[in-house]
């Protein structure tokens, strides 16, 4: 049903060409070492959540301690930062998941007048610096003498989830068999139902991996979010200006905690879908 | 075979009035919260300051707040383009052997190691360049290694290092941005290759073409477009990135335009200044991609 295929493992192996297992072994080594330093600040990162720091700063190695996992929550200023960063993304990420989806389906589906420029409209703010876009953000809000805090950091993170939901399911849902649609009616489905029973079954997996990549960039974000806050103090925020004045090892605790949920949904998503697909053969 | 995106058109509907009415929020929002701050950020950078000291502005045609950012701030723009250029160069050469190796050598675990690819986006941008302060640290295990090898002389040399250190030196903002950037290359590049039909290399070594003449010629033009998306993905946020400079380089010494931006607007209050550079900043991005995409022949952006 999704757009990925498994290929065939490609017969670079094959016998009478030596010339190629050399440069098998080259791109083996290449991505080993490549994936290797993707998580090599990964596993600092988590590394430090054991650091029993004697300054203020969680950067250099003092010595090992659990006390930072028996007390995540310790410096409340981190966890209600993070509560915050949370709360922005969840208004932001679902009503951008909700504008965004329906805006890629429609244009993934029917022939528009403007389609064009529609599809212009939606990429601009991808391929605009975030710096452009949060000093933007600022003169309006500025201009329009609005006080700057929570609902103009949702609006910000909403607008740059937007444009990122409706190219990504764009992406998923082009090459979808929607004939399956008429199939239904012509077997006396109602609108409704072959909504809920064919099109949303086949849109799901594409809205909620965009829905998640979303919450990740917005719970993530620090420039635009800088421009807009005013008072409103998020996670990244909070790390930024701690930076230069004390990190606390709790702050490594909360954003291993993530790291490893977002690791177990990828290993438990990709296994359920390799078995899914043998199922299907 | 699944439709692909030149199929398309045909089977698309004509539109009636409900697709319209779906988009309508989307655009509306887009129009409200994007364009509309643009012309904002147009006005504020012709205004001027009511008096200095003040955050107040007056509108009044004010053109010459381009010429003065371009001259003041000049070498801050450079620096930000060289460093994102050389981080997007070294992005592309990196990821690209390893997006071919996910593509065509992981089977069925490419989809495990594509999601290990964005493991990095779900932990802090922030903390994870922090953990680069500790890697490139005097102290730090980059700097002993290179200097158990006996290499710190060379990378003295080559300007890799300054005096035996990497921290608060241009490098290491580079090599934050390359971290921090890579994945961006990546994506698009594998998914240019997975569309890469393994048929046409085997065809094309059955014809015996050797394989760096089957990478030149099959594989490396039909990876193009997820070269151009990836270098653009890569380019564009680099060079507005400031938060690099300010934890890995020396930020007060070598500022960076973003940098320069964020200050200008939030400590200094100057927003005519700080409107001005950020529209000739985005002006010569949005240039640098035309010329790019134009040299490159392909318009396939998105």
């Amino acid at each position: 049903m999704t757009a990925t295929t498994t290929k065939p493992m490609s017969s670079t192996s094959s016998p009478g060409r030596p010339r190629r297992a050399w440069g098998t072994i080259v791109l083996w080594i290449v991505a080993i070492g490549g994936f290797v330093y993707l998580f090599i600040p990964l596993v600092t990162i988590a590394v430090f959540t054991f650091n029993d720091p004697e300054t203020k700063f969680n950067t250099s190695w003092q010595g090992f301690t659990f006390d930072n996992w028996l007390h995540p929550f310790k410096d409340k200023a981190f966890t209600d930062a993070l509560l915050v960063s949370v709360e922005v993304a969840m208004v932001a990420c679902i009503i951008a998941t909700i504008l965004g989806s329906l805006m890629a389906m429609a244009m993934a589906r029917y022939k528009m007048h403007g389609g064009a420029a529609m599809n212009l409209l939606i990429v601009l703010p991808l391929t605009t610096p975030e710096i452009v876009m949060g000093s933007s953000l600022f003169t309006l809000f500025f201009n329009l003498g609005v006080d700057r805090g929570f609902w103009t950091v949702v609006i910000a993170h909403t607008l740059f989830c937007l444009s990122f939901v409706a190219m990504t399911v764009k992406a998923r849902v082009r090459g979808l068999d929607w004939s399956l649609e008429d199939a239904a009616a012509d077997l006396g489905s109602t609108p409704a139902r072959t909504f809920w029973q064919i099109t949303v079954p086949m849109i799901i997996p594409g809205v909620l991996a965009a829905f998640l990549l979303s919450l990740a960039l917005s719970i993530d974000d620090y420039i635009i979010t800088s421009f807009v806050a005013g008072p409103t103090i998020t996670f990244p925020r909070r790390i930024f200006d701690s930076a230069r004045i004390a990190l606390p090892p709790q702050v490594h605790v909360l954003a291993t905690i993530i790291m490893l949920v977002a690791i177990a949904i990828i290993v438990i998503g990709t296994i359920a879908g390799n078995r899914r697909e043998a199922q299907n053969r | 075979m699944a439709k692909d995106d030149t199929t398309d058109d045909r089977s698309l509907r004509k539109a009636r009035f409900a697709p319209y009415l779906m988009t309508l929020p989307g655009l509306l929002c887009l129009y409200l919260f994007f364009l509309v701050p643009l012309v904002t950020l147009l006005k504020i950078a012709l205004s001027v300051r009511k008096e200095s000291g003040s955050s107040d502005v007056d509108f009044q045609w004010k053109w010459s707040n381009f010429s003065t950012a371009f001259t003041d701030f000049g070498p801050h723009l450079e620096r930000a383009f060289i460093y994102a250029a050389i981080a997007t160069v070294v992005c592309v050469v990196v990821a690209y052997p390893i997006a071919y190796f996910i593509a065509f050598k992981a089977g069925r675990w490419a989809n495990l190691l594509l999601g290990l690819v964005m493991v990095p986006f779900f932990t802090s941008f922030l903390l994870r360049t922090i953990a680069w302060q500790s890697l490139f640290a005097d102290d730090g295990p980059v700097l002993g290694i290179i200097d158990s090898l006996g290499l710190l002389g060379a990378t003295d040399a080559i300007r890799l290092t300054t005096n035996g250190k990497i921290m608060n030196t241009p490098p290491a903002v580079i090599g934050g941005l390359i971290y921090n950037f890579m994945p961006f290359a990546l994506l698009p590049i594998y998914v240019s290759l997975e569309k890469v039909q393994v048929g046409l290399i085997d065809a094309a070594s059955d014809l015996y073409s050797s394989f760096s003449r089957t990478f030149r010629s099959v594989i490396l033009p039909l990876s193009m477009p997820g070269v151009v998306a990836g270098t653009l993905l890569t380019f564009i946020p680099a060079s507005g990135d400031f938060i690099n400079n300010e934890l890995l380089g020396n930020a007060a010494r070598e500022p960076v335009i973003g940098g320069v931006i964020q200050s200008r607007f939030l400590d200094a209050g100057d927003f005519p200044t700080a409107s001005a550079i950020s529209l000739v900043l985005m002006v010569l991005i949005t240039a640098a991609v035309l010329i790019y995409a134009k040299f490159l022949g392909t318009e396939d952006l998105a």
